[in-house]
């Protein structure tokens, strides 16, 4: 059936009235529309379409109809209601942001850039890092697949300049107390970071300022800068101006072991700096550092921990309990191993921080022998088939790493792939304790625990419903300041059934001391 | 060092790649700009070379040179409207056996429908053909010279047929004494332009050759000539841009000429529905704006070095376009692409044609779809913001020389509009120029289906690079 709505003389604009007859189209029932004034043009097209019936004969080009074809009386009187509505809503403008197309255009519109953050593809990373380095703009390259070559020549030629490149695959920076990438609202104070790894940097930021202190400045390296290949040039620049800066008092390094001669030099640095140095070189030997009068670190809290102690003139002890207490986590873990059906002993540890993994692996590893994973400690430990395979005894992975980011983004971003893991992972009759970690700030996605927590609380129901009894430890990595704010993470994961433990470091300790009351 | 320069100062980021992390400092307001970045030449590794040879140095200078060149001959075009003419008399190399199509060249077995239609069309008209069928059979025959309008100095919207009697406009440059062509605009809705060939097509043809044409030639003959630059400059500030919207165009030529068609010893009648045809089509504007255009950007051609593109324009099968060192002969065409936007009524995309006609004359000289900022409007024909209509105009500051002085655009705080598109550019940004268009219905004989924007293809540009990067020596 046809229907018709003439007003007469009304003006619209014809091509908002083009558009409100596109969407009437759309609307259950609606075969053909036409919305328009009554020029000659416009009736002919519903003459053409099949709409002109003796209504709009002796209509003008000041008179405005909607003629509407639809099964029913119903829906043609609904479209005609809508066009009503259609023509009466006000756009709400979202001012469409301006993006220059080049550096230099960028340039010309803001002449004080002094900090580049690139992610662009790999393969033209080096080239756009280089362009800004001639134009003497310091580099936070985040890409990752650029060759050693590439980053070495990039290195030098910014540090010839006095420059700062940080990356490649540098997650995480806080200069001048602005989060870049993925970071955390920290509030500002006098440690200053060095940092070769991303998430470490985010734990021990974050710990820095749950402990009530703060940081000067946060400047990544990238993974590959201490090894023999680049030398620490980075590290070494990043060292030398938290040297001479002044707001500056207590500086902490952060990486994974670095190669012994590049180690020697970094430390001898750090130490004719003159200023309290706390080095956390995650599995290394403490010695070489405290040979030099430096502070070692065992693990990122412990690291966070002597850096504020320091920093408060006290001397630093190596942090190895838990928070709540001794007796208090022995009690907790003995409550969460009695619970356990036969056969349930094993941890699995899914991550979407890379160095926290690695951390994690690192304490438990003496205790636990084998931890089978897709970055293992041991070459012996490696998993196959770590995405598509099911986990072996004590299982760790990194859903960061290359196998898992394939096609689609960070696991901090979108971390649906380790929930999906989670809630498998309940099925298995040998899991006993679920570790994970939850990293907000910045970057992040804007609400990681929802995700998480629902996967905690479907794993526990799936095993409590076989009579078993999953143990969920989890961690969250940020500060109240964080978009996402800390309190609010943890509650939630705590209202899924997680035990939420202050630290990484405290996460896998409680794990081990599970497995240990199991027995 | 350096690095502690940074720490005493305020960070200004700017952000490549993921926009995530620029919304992140925008939102603690943080300086930060985010760039919108494309690998050069789309990642092409053939053009990325030749883009490189040709921003050598020594290359690069010339070429800067020819394009500021340009970019001055451009700016001091005096396009007028001088009179009207019958195209057999007034164009160059006309005859009676030329028929002058939108576009590069193109064979009829390759002409899209609604070409096919005006070609066939304009043989009736001509008293060349006594039907469709013999229409047909005569324009596959080999007698009929086609010719693109572009090769004539003449231009032509949608098919842009042009015949030896149809009556024309005739635009001059003042500054440098060229000439261009263009005919009367026959209104919406059934049209030659669009591919329709029926008798009521016919019938207004011959009214506008028997009526319209002696009125205006009469008009502007007492009138004198009208200059089309201060004119253009007008109907920026009245929300027209010349190619997709020319209702204030219109509008200001109706005032130009209505008293002086009123004054004419001609019966009234014919005065009257003159006056009535001017006015009751909106697009009788764009057949002068494009002539204008085209008498603007023609002198740019014997530049040597010169990477400006002289003409974008389409048959509705190729889009091609000419770069003025490469001269008038070298043309770059590519597949033409469907026109993204609003359907009319009944219609939808797979009713279109491919992009066709040579209105992209307009652009090509810094107008239409260049100052889309100017005329807002537009923009909701792909579902766009006023904001998205000023942004199609801020990137095309991306790909031009430079910035007009006559033409304003007062969104952007009367800034001068994007002039002069220059090939290298176009290359190293990845982005194309935008073009405002009607779309025509892709058998002959429907009409106009909608009306959008469309950029060319890219092959246009890498095949002209690799032209400049092999002609032009240091």
């Amino acid at each position: 059936m046809i229907k018709h709505q003439i007003k007469k003389n009304s003006y619209f604009d014809s091509v908002s009235l083009m558009i409100l007859s596109r969407e009437l189209k759309k609307l259950p029932g609606v075969s053909e529309a036409l919305v328009g004034m009554g020029t000659e043009l416009n009736l002919e097209i519903a003459h053409n379409v099949g709409l002109f019936t003796e209504e709009l004969t002796g209509i003008g080009a000041n008179d405005f109809f909607v003629s509407v074809q639809a099964e029913t009386e119903a829906q043609a009187t609904a479209a005609i209601a809508e066009a009503e509505v259609l023509l009466n809503k006000k756009n709400e403008s979202k001012a469409a942001l301006y993006f220059p197309p080049t550096l230099d255009k960028a340039i010309s519109l803001d002449a004080k850039l002094n900090m580049a953050v690139i992610s662009v593809p790999g393969a033209h990373a080096a080239d756009l890092a280089q362009s800004c380095i001639d134009r003497n703009i310091h580099v936070m390259l985040f890409s990752d697949n650029v060759t050693v070559e590439e980053e070495r020549t990039l290195k030098e030629n910014a540090a010839a300049k006095g420059l700062m490149v940080m990356g490649p695959d540098c997650g995480t920076a806080i200069v001048n107390h602005v989060p870049l990438a993925f970071a955390n609202v920290v509030r500002a104070g006098a440690i200053g970071v060095c940092a070769a790894s991303g998430t470490g940097a985010q734990e021990v930021s974050s710990l820095i300022d749950q402990l009530g202190e703060g940081v000067s400045q946060l400047l990544g390296t990238g993974g590959r800068d201490l090894k023999k290949e680049i030398g620490g040039i980075m590290m070494k620049q990043a060292l030398a101006a938290m040297a001479e800066d002044e707001a500056t008092r207590v500086i902490l390094l952060v990486s994974k072991p670095p190669a012994k001669e590049i180690a020697a030099q970094i430390l001898a640095q750090a130490k004719d700096i003159g200023k309290p140095c706390v080095v956390c070189f995650l599995g290394g030997d403490r010695a070489d550092a405290e040979a030099l009068g430096l502070t070692a670190a065992i693990s990122l809290e412990d690291a966070a921990h002597k850096a504020v102690a320091l920093l408060c003139g006290e001397t630093p002890a190596d942090f190895t309990g838990f928070a709540m207490g001794e007796d208090a986590a022995n009690a907790l873990a003995a409550r969460e191993a009695a619970q356990m059906a036969q056969g349930q002993r094993y941890v699995r540890g899914f991550y979407t921080g890379g160095t926290l993994c690695d951390e994690s692996m690192k304490l438990l590893l003496p205790s636990l022998g084998h931890i089978y994973s897709n970055i293992p400690l041991q070459a012996a430990d490696k998993l196959a088939d770590a995405k598509g395979g099911e986990s072996r005894e004590h299982t760790f992975l990194d859903f960061g790493d290359d196998e898992f980011t394939v096609g689609r983004p960070h696991p901090m971003i979108d971390p649906s792939l380790r929930a999906e893991r989670v809630r498998r992972e309940a099925n298995d009759p040998a899991c006993a304790v679920l570790l994970c970690d939850c990293v907000i700030g910045y970057g992040s996605h804007p609400d990681p625990a929802a995700d998480l927590a629902e996967a905690i609380a479907a794993a526990k129901a799936t095993a409590s419903a076989a009579g078993r009894h999953l143990a969920c430890i989890c961690a969250v990595c940020g500060t109240e300041g964080d978009p996402q704010s800390l309190t609010r993470t943890q509650k939630t994961l705590e209202s899924a059934g997680a035990i939420v433990m202050p630290s990484n470091a405290q996460a896998a300790r409680l794990a081990l001391l599970i497995t240990e009351k199991i027995g | 060092m350096e690095l502690n320069g940074l720490f005493q100062s305020e960070l200004h980021v700017v952000n490549f790649g993921i926009e995530a992390f620029y919304h992140d400092l925008s939102s603690q307001r943080v300086p930060a700009l985010h760039v919108d970045w494309k690998p050069v030449a789309g990642g092409d590794q053939a053009a990325a070379k030749n883009l490189r040879k040709l921003q050598s140095p020594a290359l690069s200078a010339k070429i800067q040179e020819a394009n500021q060149e340009a970019y001055r001959r451009i700016l001091s075009a005096q396009p007028a409207l001088v009179g009207l003419g019958i195209a057999g008399d007034v164009i160059p190399g006309m005859t009676k056996t030329t028929i002058l199509h939108a576009g590069p060249p193109v064979t009829w077995a390759r002409m899209c429908g609604p070409m096919r239609g005006a070609v066939m069309g304009g043989l009736i008209l001509e008293g060349l053909a006594a039907d469709l069928q013999a229409a047909e059979t005569l324009a596959a025959s080999g007698q009929i010279s086609f010719a693109p309008c572009h090769m004539h100095d003449a231009v032509g919207p949608m098919a842009g047929v042009v015949t030896a009697s149809m009556p024309v406009w005739i635009v001059e440059n003042k500054t440098f004494g060229n000439r261009a062509y263009c005919t009367l605009n026959e209104g919406l809705g059934k049209v030659l332009r669009f591919g329709a060939c029926d008798e009521e097509v016919f019938t207004r043809l011959r009214w506008m050759r028997a009526v319209l044409y002696p009125v205006l030639q009469a008009a502007l003959a007492q009138k004198g000539e009208i200059d089309l630059k201060t004119m253009i400059a007008q109907l920026l500030q009245m929300g027209d841009e010349a190619h997709n919207r020319n209702k204030a165009g219109t509008s200001l030529l109706f005032r130009e000429l209505a008293p002086a068609i009123c004054a004419l010893p001609l019966p009234e009648q014919d005065k009257v529905d003159a006056l009535n045809f001017l006015n009751n089509n909106d697009h009788t504007f764009l057949n002068i704006s494009m002539p204008a255009c085209k008498a603007t950007m023609d002198p740019i051609f014997d530049i040597p070095y010169c990477t400006v593109l002289a003409t974008m324009c389409r048959n509705g099968t190729d889009f091609g376009i000419r770069v003025a060192g490469l001269g008038k002969n070298a043309w770059f065409a590519a597949t033409a692409e469907h026109v993204q936007g609003l359907y009319f009524p009944g219609y939808s995309e797979a009713d279109a044609a491919r992009d066709l006609g040579d209105s992209s004359i307009t652009e090509t000289a810094g107008i239409g779809g260049f100052c889309m900022a100017a005329a807002p409007a537009i923009v909701q024909f792909v579902g766009g913001q006023v904001a998205d209509a000023l942004n199609y105009t801020r990137s095309m500051y991306e790909i031009t020389v430079g910035e007009g002085q006559a033409f304003r655009i007062p969104a952007l705080d009367f800034r001068g509009n994007p002039v002069g598109i220059d090939l290298l550019k176009v290359i190293e940004t990845g982005i194309r120029p935008v073009i405002n268009t009607g779309i025509a219905h892709k058998d002959y004989g429907v009409g106009q289906v909608g009306a959008g924007i469309v950029r060319p293809p890219m092959e246009c540009f890498t095949q002209a690079l690799a032209a400049c990067a092999a002609g032009f020596h240091p």
